[in-house]
């Protein structure tokens, strides 16, 4: 069912854990649901994303979506990160099951999720999470 | 402990015994006639299945071998007995009993039956799985023409109380028909149709190790009930099509097998148990789904807190241990469990649900490397999950 990729980002997440003090934290999704997925960011003077860590409830397309996600920002600049699209994050990861997209769209609205909240630390007016309550069940109506 | 292979998914399939393949090789081979030829091929055939049938009506205690009817799965027996009795008893109602915690052979069955205009209601039933004979009378109505209770569930092996239901319906209105779904049941549960009191009971093979693709329905002499395939006159003109000689063989080896074997299933509670207050004591924050007592011998359902159950299912298959959950992330319909719903589990705990079902093929060399990988598992998913970091957070200090 799921492709080697996945099964890899799964079976070794890369960046699972907490950053202490962490520049922005973001977290969608909700158990009922089954997913939540929490994204801490370590952002430098230059609006580079220097370190990055994820914790993910969840299937393992969540879990594989999450570390894949993080690979894709890691040394990004902020803008940079949030083109992050669930569509890279599927291609990434060579492909998920039909049933599994709504993972992909929750890793992509994690990172900005976190990056909503920088934008909020710094006082930066945005409109980031303007289609996201950061409720799953909405999104996998839509998508 | 060295790494070994652990199948616990027995509630799913089984493996085929040897015994049983050893019984059908026969009809794969020479005897390949249709039991409808008259020459030697077909009367071998036919013999078979005779044999079959009179051992399969004796081994369930039915009065003739000609109320056992094969079928090619127990959803196909499930939909028969339930769309064939609800049809042919329609002129007396159009109303059914069955509860919530149904296969969905059974709920889609009757779902259909709706929205013909059949009336169907579904019992509640308590936090153990359990429905009371009580709740099955006073539901039903003058126009009730068929329950149906299953024998045991198949996710958290509640067994239910069929004979006194069978009893207390036919106390009220001896006509109308009760029908269990014996699926799960079959081989781990004494099981005499006689004694039960019941009208139509379902089985199917692969539960109890013949390959899938065989089942059963028992329909006590006098049931009205509709054909399921117009044919050739195969199953008394009810189930058209020529048999399948080689499963209903295997079919009437394993359940030989399973029947006289039964003490056997002493030694399979035995390692259940095991099983549950093991995991129960070792892993915090874990719970038990379904009744501690009342319950299918091979049968374990657990919920951990904090994690989900398909990741668990996951890092369990990369470990040889092959299990089963009913989390939503592992179905396509993101819907968790409607059984662990009805007996009242969160569904954030629904989510976090692990069934081992284990069977006579299981060792306790399987009961211990499970002991020993699981707690090594849920931690490792717990230190990943926000739910787990928010819990240590707020009780640790």
């Amino acid at each position: 069912m799921y492709s080697e990729k996945v099964m890899d980002h799964f079976a070794n997440p890369r960046n699972v854990g907490e950053i202490e003090n962490a520049d922005a934290v973001g977290e969608v999704g909700n158990a009922v649901c089954g997913d939540i997925m929490k994204m801490y960011l370590k952002i430098n003077d230059d609006n580079v994303i220097e370190d990055v860590k994820f914790k993910t409830f969840g299937c393992g397309a969540a879990i594989a979506t999450s570390s894949m996600a993080t690979e894709l920002i890691k040394g990004k600049t902020v803008d940079e990160a949030l083109k992050l699209t669930n569509k890279a994050v599927i291609e990434a990861l060579d492909g998920l099951p039909p049933q599994k997209i709504h993972c992909s769209v929750l890793a992509e609205e994690a990172v900005k999720a976190a990056i909503a909240n920088y934008y909020d630390k710094k006082g930066i007016k945005h409109d980031i999470m303007e289609n996201c309550d950061g409720h799953c069940a909405t999104c996998q109506k839509k998508h | 402990m060295e790494e070994r292979f652990v199948y616990a998914d027995n509630a799913a399939t089984t493996s085929t015994s040897p015994e049983v393949l050893e019984a059908m090789m026969p009809y794969f081979k020479d005897g390949y006639g249709n039991p409808s030829s008259l020459h030697k091929k077909g009367r071998e055939a036919k013999a078979a299945i005779t044999e079959a049938r009179e051992k399969i009506a004796s081994l369930l205690g039915a009065a003739k071998p000609n109320e056992i009817y094969f079928t090619a799965s127990g959803s196909e027996a499930d939909n028969w007995a339930i769309k064939g009795a609800a049809h042919a008893n329609q002129n007396r109602g159009k109303h059914i009993i069955s509860t919530k915690i149904e296969h969905h052979a059974v709920l889609h069955s009757l779902e259909a039956l709706e929205k013909e205009g059949f009336e169907v209601t579904y019992l509640d039933v308590d936090s153990d799985g359990l429905v009371t004979p009580e709740a099955v009378v006073n539901a039903m109505r003058d126009d009730t023409t068929l329950v149906e209770v299953m024998f045991a569930n198949n996710e958290v092996g509640t067994i239910e109380p069929i004979k006194e239901i069978a009893a207390a319906v036919k106390a009220k209105n001896p006509k109308t028909l009760v029908f269990t779904d014996a699926v799960q049941a079959v081989g781990n549960v004494p099981i005499n149709v006689a004694e039960l009191g019941v009208d139509m009971l379902s089985l199917s093979g692969h539960k109890i190790h013949t390959p899938k693709g065989i089942g059963a329905l028992y329909i006590k002499t006098g049931v009205r009930i509709l054909n399921l395939v117009d044919g050739g006159g195969q199953e008394r003109g009810k189930r058209g099509g020529t048999e399948n000689v080689a499963y209903i063989v295997g079919l009437a080896k394993a359940l030989e097998v399973a029947v006289n074997g039964m003490d056997e299933n002493k030694r399979v509670e035995k390692m259940r148990d095991r099983l549950i207050d093991g995991i129960l004591t070792s892993i915090p924050h874990s719970r038990l789904n379904g009744s501690r007592t009342t319950r299918l011998v091979g049968n374990v359902n657990i919920s951990f807190e904090f994690i989900e159950g398909e990741s668990l299912l996951l890092l369990l298959d990369m470990a040889g241990i092959c299990a089963s959950t009913g989390s939503a992330c592992s179905s396509t319909s993101l819907e968790p469990s409607h059984v662990l719903i009805s007996i009242g589990v969160p569904v954030e705990l629904a989510h976090g649900s692990l069934r081992l079902s284990i069977s006579r093929q299981n060792t306790d060399e399987d009961v211990d490397y499970i002991l020993e990988k699981l707690p090594g598992i849920v931690q490792r998913l717990r230190e990943m999950s926000p739910l787990y970091e928010e819990y240590l957070k707020n009780n640790v200090k």
